[in-house]
């Protein structure tokens, strides 16, 4: 049986715009995964350490500020450098087609657009997330 | 609601007879529905109070709404190429959109700046970049309004100084500063002190402006943002006309006359896609803000009772599928706003799902508007839907469900108590929750999104912002350090942090740091030593 799966959901950067990051979050909560909600502002090293500290087998970042080719290297390489390669990323937001081949490059799976139906995210969440089987 | 539909035609989603914001509309609205109105008292000819049609007497035809496009990217000098392209298209006022680092109050350098400089705005740091913004400009002769909140103070007095050294009188100069501080709280985020300090820049600047620039909009109490994170109609209509008095009742507090300042209030609302409820906000909300201005402040001047406002088309009803589609939407939610009676109007671009709007899809947005006010005949009748029994129904009962949340929040304490309790800010999370919800469950359809679904979307040409300008603002930025007086800077950040501890206007002390060249991160961090820094507690 497995257990359930761990998001962490980060609004990194300057922007407060926090209205998709809040919605997706309770979607993925009442679809039956365990969500961490960082709140605002948050550097790539606290995202990072969240990711850590509550054991996330997904982090899920929303960017509308056009700050992402900024931001999602540096967390993949954090990622990479505390040894949690594993760790599925996905970005919402608004992200410009050109960047999109980019950040799949640097390991980001997952990248929806505005007008993404939650249940996409779900769906695709439960395929790519990490399997978390333990003997019940 | 059930109802007969033909079975092979389904017309819309099933929750078709509901609006956008939820509220369930009947199929037919007769005298019946409107005959509690009385004509004088609850609508009265535009021009006459309570101002349900309107605040001008002829409407459009004595001046048609503002075209106001919000741009702005980069540096200074791109968005000064783009607002001399706009005014040289028939724009009629500017509309100054900055960037995350500036909105923050953090200078390019600053380690939370990095990779966001002029990414969804433009970059302002200090004077310098403020008179390249509105080089070969002439401040007397437009309008310019500024999206602006937590240190709109300091890029106001930035303003001030680029007008003095044009040579244009400050008493003569128009335009408006956001100003909202509380809607940052509620809805936007982008707050930097706690709410008690942020009203005391706010009723500063009412106090400033009452004196020294008379023909500015102080303040633009902002629905828009409100209603982008989730509210309903009814939510956005209550909360920025309590935050509207919350803010009159803080600049009375501070020992100012109501009439003194209230004149220069001006709002900002949304216009979305319900086209009848959007129509019927407007009207809402001039006659509960006429009634609040004389009846519960006593306000003697008819212009402090007039609610003059600037509307923008929904962002977020933008889908980045088949994007063409946001033409047609933008052009039916700004008809909305223009049926409605706003003073001016932005329209969004088709592109602003994917990226801040290319040139050509500005310049359509415009047109978008030429078309409604030069070829429908729209403009030509004041307030030309008054009187429909639906129409009127529906402004009757958005006033009643507004008035229910005032209750509310007066029995709080008023806006920042009820900011503090997290009030406004649940009530929108959970209208954001329920309209998601419809929109999964195919209650309500978003055309290309969940139904007429195309598998390959046509890509369109977006503008794409580079670092580029990062790096040229961080270079501006130190040789605006190495070239100006630092002793003079550091004394008049020492005074403007001293004028923090006391009650004393602190627009003359930032207008001092402003000609000095004083960034905005360090005017902004000599008030954050005083007050400190507001963190909301994130909940889901």
């Amino acid at each position: 049986m497995s257990a359930k799966i761990r998001v962490v959901i980060a609004k990194p950067g300057l922007d407060g715009h926090d209205r998709g990051a809040r919605v997706i979050a309770r979607a993925l909560r009442d679809a039956g995964m365990e969500v961490i909600y960082t709140g605002l502002r948050q550097t790539p090293e606290q995202i990072v350490a969240a990711a850590l500290q509550e054991d996330a087998d997904v982090i899920g970042l929303s960017i509308l500020s056009g700050a992402h080719m900024h931001i999602c290297p540096a967390v993949m390489a954090l990622l990479a450098q505390k040894g949690l390669r594993d760790v599925l990323v996905v970005v919402g937001g608004i992200i410009p087609d050109v960047d999109i081949p980019k950040l799949k490059d640097m390991g980001v799976q997952g990248i929806f657009l505005p007008g993404t139906l939650m249940q996409e995210i779900v769906d695709f969440i439960r395929k790519h997330a990490r399997s978390r089987v333990e003997s019940v | 609601m059930k109802s007969a539909t033909s079975d092979t035609q389904r017309p819309a989603g099933r929750g078709a007879f509901t609006t956008v914001s939820g509220r369930q509309v009947a199929p037919l609205y007769t005298p019946a529905d409107i005959s509690s109105l009385n004509y004088r008292r609850d609508l009265a000819d535009p021009g006459e109070f309570p101002y349900t049609r309107g605040i001008h007497a002829t409407g459009y035809r004595g001046k048609l709404w503002t075209m106001r496009q919000f741009a702005g990217f980069g540096t200074p000098e791109e968005t000064n190429e783009r607002y001399t392209q706009l005014l040289a298209a028939g724009g009629t006022g500017l509309s100054v959109a900055f960037d995350l680092p500036t909105l923050m109050g953090r200078d390019p350098d600053h380690e939370l700046s990095l990779g966001e400089v002029g990414k969804c705005g433009v970059n302002v740091a200090s004077l310098a970049d403020m008179e390249a913004l509105f080089s070969g400009i002439d401040l007397g002769a437009v309008t310019t309004s500024m999206t602006i909140n937590s240190p709109a103070a300091m890029i106001f007095a930035m303003y001030l100084v680029v007008a003095e050294r044009q040579g244009a009188g400050w008493q003569t100069l128009s335009g408006t500063i956001q100003n909202d501080i509380l809607k940052e709280f509620i809805a936007q985020k982008e707050y930097i002190y706690p709410p008690r300090p942020s009203m005391r820049l706010v009723t500063d600047v009412f106090a400033f402006c009452a004196e020294q620039v008379p023909k500015w909009n102080t303040i633009s109490v902002s629905g828009y943002h409100i209603r982008e994170a989730g509210a309903t109609a009814a939510q956005e209509l209550a909360f920025t006309l309590r935050d509207g008095v919350e803010y009159v009742q803080y600049g009375i507090d501070a020992g100012l006359d109501v009439d003194a300042f209230a004149p220069r209030i001006s709002f900002f609302f949304n216009s979305h896609s319900d086209f009848f409820e959007e129509i019927a906000k407007y009207r809402a909300a001039r006659r509960i803000w006429a009634h609040v201005m004389r009846d519960r402040f006593k306000a003697q001047n008819p212009r402090s009772w007039q609610l003059r406002c600037h509307a923008q088309t929904a962002g977020v009803s933008l889908t980045a599928q088949q994007p063409y589609n946001n033409v047609v939407r933008t052009a039916l939610q700004a008809l909305a706003a223009v049926l409605g009676g706003a003073q001016s109007l932005h329209t969004n671009s088709l592109d602003e799902a994917l990226a801040l709007p290319t040139a050509q899809a500005a310049t359509l947005a415009l047109r978008t508007q030429q078309i409604i006010a030069y070829e429908t005949g729209v403009a030509g009748v004041v307030d030309p839907l008054g009187g429909s029994y639906f129409l009127e129904t529906l402004t009757r009962d958005l006033e009643e469900e507004a008035m229910a949340h005032f209750d509310a929040i007066d029995g709080m304490g008023g806006m920042v108590e009820a900011i503090e309790r997290g009030y406004p800010q649940k009530e929108i999370a959970e209208s954001a929750y329920r309209f998601q919800q419809a929109v999964e469950r195919g209650d309500r359809i978003v055309v290309g999104v969940n139904e007429f679904v195309e598998e390959d979307d046509e890509a369109i040409g977006t503008l794409y912002i580079d670092h580029a300008a990062g790096e040229r603002q961080l270079a501006r930025l130190a040789q605006v350090k190495a070239t100006r007086d630092n002793r003079a800077v550091q004394e008049s950040l020492g005074r403007l942090q001293d004028g923090a501890t006391t009650g004393v206007n602190l627009m003359p002390l930032l207008l001092d740091a402003v000609r000095a060249y004083a960034t905005i991160g360090e005017m902004c961090d000599a008030l954050r030593r005083v007050w400190g820094e507001y963190e909301e507690i994130a909940v889901i």
